[in-house]
Parts: C-alpha cells; sequence; structure tokens
C-alpha cells in the first residue's frame, strides 16, 4: 500500500495536471505555430504549424513594410482578422493550477525524500541495473503480456520510466514554462541559454507535455490493470 | 524506545519551513493587493506578482540582442486610431497625426510637483535610451526590435515624482487604460518610446509614444499613448478579463 501522502499529491497532482493540458492546449489554439530560437511570429518561418483553431495558417495581414532598405529586411505587417483567443481566463487558469502543482510537487518531494520513497522504491539499485537486465524485462513486457504486484515493488522498467518523468520530464517542462515569462528570464538569463532561446522553450515545453500526457495514459492503464492481477513483476522472482 | 521528548533535527526542519512558509502567505495576503473582482483566476495573478516580487531580482535587465537579431514584428490590437472605420476612432488622433504629432502632447499628471504637458520635441530632447528587447505577446509569438525613448524613470523625476506614489496610469488615444506599479516603472528598460528601428515609430507600433515594459508581457506595452497620471492608490478600470500583471 502506498502512504497516504503520496496518494493525495498524485490525485491533486493528476488534476492539476489535466487543468494544465486543457488550458495549454487552449493557450496553443492561440498560436498554434511552433519554432526554434528567440524569435517566431506569423511573418517569420515556423518548425510546423498544428491544425486547431481558426488561427492555423491565416493570411489576414495587411502588406508588408520592410523595416530597412535591404533585400533581405525584416517586416511589419497589421493583423487584420478576428483572432481566436482565449487567453484572458486560459492563462490565468494555467498559472493557477502551475502554483496547485508546485505546491503538491513540493509536498511530494520532500515526503518522498523523507521516507526514502525515492530511494527505497523508485530508483534502481546497483544490482538491477544491467542491459542484461533491462533486455530481460523488456522481453518479459512483449512475451508475457504484463504482471504486477500490488504495491511499491516495481520492476526495473517500471522504476526508469517513473525516474525519466520525475527527475528529467517534470524539471523540463517546469523549467521551459519558466523560461517563456519576461520577468524569470530577466533575473535568469542562463534559462535562454540552457533551452536555445523563449521559442525553443516554448517547443520544448509542448514536447514535454505530449510524453506526459502518454505517460500518464500509460500509467493510468498499468495501475487499472495491476488491481486486476496478483502475479508478481517481470524482473524480480518474488512469487505472490 | 522512542524518545518523544526531544526535538530532532527533522521536526525542527519542518517546524522552521513551514512557519517561514506561513508568514511568506500571511504577509502575502495582507499586503495591498489590486482588486480580485471575486474571483479565483485573479487572485491566482496576484499571487504570481506577489511570488515574482519577492523572489526576483527587481533591476535585472532583460536580455538586449544585437541589430542583426531585429526580426520581423507583427502589429496586432488597433493599427490606426485615426481611422474612421475603427471601432475606437478618435477624432484628436486624426487631427494630430495630420500634422505629423507637431502639436502632439503627452499629458502627464497626479501625484507630481510639476505636472503639464510634454511635447515630442521636449521628450527627444531629453536624455535618450536606446536597447534591442524580445517583445513577448501572450499569444505565443516573439519579436525582436530596437527602441529609443526616454526612461520613465526620467521623466517622473523630471516632473517630480511625490515619495507616496505607488502606480503610474496610462491611458490612450484607441481609449485603453492601463497601470503599472513603481518598480516596473523606475526599471532601466520602461521606456517611452518614438522610435523603432533607427526611424520614427511607425503608426501601426504605436506612434507617436508607445510604453516599453521589457519585464513583462507585450500587452502591458501600450501604445498611442496622450495621458500619464500618477496615484498613491490603485486605480480600478474594472475586469477586462486580463491579467493586470503579467510578469509571466
Amino acid at each position: 500500500m502506498h502512504n497516504p501522502w503520496v496518494k493525495i499529491t498524485h490525485w491533486i497532482g493528476t488534476i492539476s495536471f489535466l487543468f494544465l493540458v486543457y488550458t495549454g492546449v487552449e493557450i496553443l489554439m492561440v498560436h498554434p505555430r511552433l519554432y526554434w530560437g528567440d524569435v517566431g511570429n506569423d511573418l517569420t518561418p515556423a518548425l510546423f504549424e498544428l491544425p486547431i483553431s481558426r488561427n492555423y495558417h491565416h493570411h489576414g495581414w495587411t502588406t508588408s513594410q520592410p523595416f530597412f532598405e535591404t533585400s533581405q529586411s525584416p517586416v511589419s505587417a497589421g493583423r487584420t482578422y478576428d483572432i481566436f483567443n482565449e487567453n484572458g481566463w486560459g492563462r490565468s487558469l494555467h498559472f493557477l493550477n502551475a502554483w496547485v502543482l508546485v505546491a503538491v510537487g513540493l509536498i511530494y518531494l520532500l515526503t518522498g525524500l523523507y521516507t526514502r520513497h525515492f530511494r527505497r522504491n523508485l530508483l534502481p539499485t546497483r544490482n538491477e541495473m544491467s542491459f542484461r537486465g533491462l533486455a530481460r524485462d523488456m522481453a518479459g513486457h512483449f512475451r508475457h503480456g504484463m504482471a504486477f504486484v500490488k504495491g511499491p515493488e516495481y520492476g526495473l522498467l517500471q522504476k526508469l520510466s517513473y525516474c525519466l518523468v520525475l527527475f528529467f520530464l517534470v524539471p523540463v517542462i517546469v523549467l521551459t514554462g519558466l523560461t517563456m515569462s519576461p520577468a524569470v528570464a530577466a533575473s535568469h538569463p542562463w534559462l535562454l541559454t540552457i533551452f536555445f532561446g523563449a521559442q525553443s522553450a516554448r517547443t520544448i515545453h509542448f514536447f514535454c507535455a505530449v510524453l506526459l500526457v502518454l505517460f500518464l495514459i500509460v500509467h493510468v492503464v498499468m495501475v487499472l490493470r495491476s488491481r486486476l492481477t496478483k502475479t508478481p513483476t517481470i524482473g524480480k522472482t518474488q512469487l505472490p | 524506545m522512542k524518545k518523544k521528548h526531544i526535538i530532532t533535527r527533522r521536526t525542527a526542519l519542518i517546524t522552521g519551513v513551514t512557519a517561514l512558509a506561513s508568514y511568506w502567505l500571511y504577509r502575502t495576503v495582507k499586503s495591498p493587493q489590486v482588486p480580485t473582482y471575486g474571483n479565483i483566476l485573479r487572485s491566482g495573478d496576484n499571487f504570481t506578482y506577489e511570488a515574482q516580487r519577492a523572489l526576483l531580482s527587481k533591476r535585472a535587465l532583460v536580455k538586449e540582442y544585437s541589430r542583426s537579431d531585429i526580426s520581423s514584428f507583427p502589429a496586432t490590437g488597433t493599427l490606426d486610431p485615426g481611422d474612421e472605420k475603427n471601432k475606437s476612432f478618435s477624432k484628436d488622433y486624426a487631427l494630430t497625426h495630420r500634422n505629423q504629432f507637431s502639436d502632439w502632447k503627452l499629458s502627464v499628471e497626479g501625484r507630481v510637483a510639476r505636472p503639464g504637458l510634454y511635447s515630442l520635441a521636449t521628450l527627444q530632447s531629453m536624455p535618450a535610451r536606446t536597447q534591442i528587447t524580445r517583445h513577448t505577446c501572450e499569444e505565443g509569438w516573439t519579436a525582436v526590435g530596437e527602441w529609443t525613448g526616454v526612461p520613465l524613470s526620467q521623466l517622473l523625476l523630471h516632473a517630480g515624482i511625490f515619495p507616496s506614489a505607488r502606480f503610474v496610469n496610462f491611458y490612450a488615444y484607441d481609449d485603453y487604460q492601463d497601470s503599472i506599479d513603481m518598480i516596473d516603472a523606475f526599471h532601466p528598460q520602461t521606456i517611452l518610446a518614438y522610435g523603432m528601428n533607427g526611424k520614427p515609430l511607425p503608426i501601426q507600433h504605436g506612434a507617436p509614444l508607445r510604453l516599453r515594459v521589457e519585464t513583462q508581457i507585450g500587452y502591458k506595452s501600450m501604445k498611442y499613448l496622450r495621458r500619464l497620471v500618477v496615484t498613491d492608490n490603485y486605480v480600478d478600470p474594472g475586469d477586462s478579463g486580463w491579467a493586470w500583471y503579467t510578469g509571466i
């Protein structure tokens, strides 16, 4: 059985994460173009554009006026169409839920360290960390379908994916989110350096969100399936 | 055997951290706040405001770029308040535009010792700042441009701002109204810009004078300025549906 703190923070965290995804999609719909570097707007090329909202591939712009007399001069143009934009509430709701997630995230992190949940259950031990163990665990997942034990007695793949989410995806999505804030980037300009610019941070933020949604789906499916079976995890030869 | 009576390092740490966090929360809730209109979203915005003011440097400069980084720059919102087809048409703007802004004046009012009218020539004669910065729109796009203008702090000191003043309110020809606090008003990169990319500010981008608040999202950098009012208290323009503080 899990520690009640793990359970409570998981539930509140999941709800605020779902709100973050919902508002994140709304924010992306307002400008469904993603870029690399520091600069990106309707007058510069995008990495790719997502076909969501009426703002997709919109060409309602006045004739471009060059800023300089050179042939490759950057230009200015005025927007003439009625843009889809629900960011007034979308952004505020996004940040409100980010605060909730920061709060429960800190509680989870502190109790995780305090109760040694991370070291005991999540970090792979030196003995189990081997390519052979990994290969066996992977093969097992494909060959036997999946089998589980109840409670924190995790397989190697499971541990690795939890660690990837907790110690890589979550920190990166938080930091790339903060990189997009003008006030935070002023105080911490290194954020713009490590993420290659404000628009790169936005693009990385998007891909982290996609991966976290995929993780959430798999995680929920696995948890539900683990409730239906009591057979041991693959990779560990522990019997029920 | 449990040693119940001993204060362990763990309990001391937990109590300490909780006490500090509670004290900060208490101070945040007690300090004067901009209105939330009974709205949980606006309370969240205020919390972000307090957190950023508490945790971030108030003087740190935003990244400045080189001339070769200047990018294409969309113009959004009002594109010309002097256009009669425009919802926010301003006859005054149309007239001063016709005179190439030679009769345009910025009115500086409120809690200042020397309220007055500043012509474009007067503002241009004051010490100027040129900065190449990134404009971050709430929509998600960014653009780099070079801005030339008077630091707002220069103008406020010139007008003799009273020590009790806490907000600077801005009024535009297209009927926009907004305000910033003194920390952003006195930020070295907060300027009243009359030039863009080495030329006079284009109409689309807010001619003859616009605000640049580089530490906040783009919509705080109001275009087509006509009036500036210094106040001791927050002037409530009503809930626009948008966050007042947008450092994030």
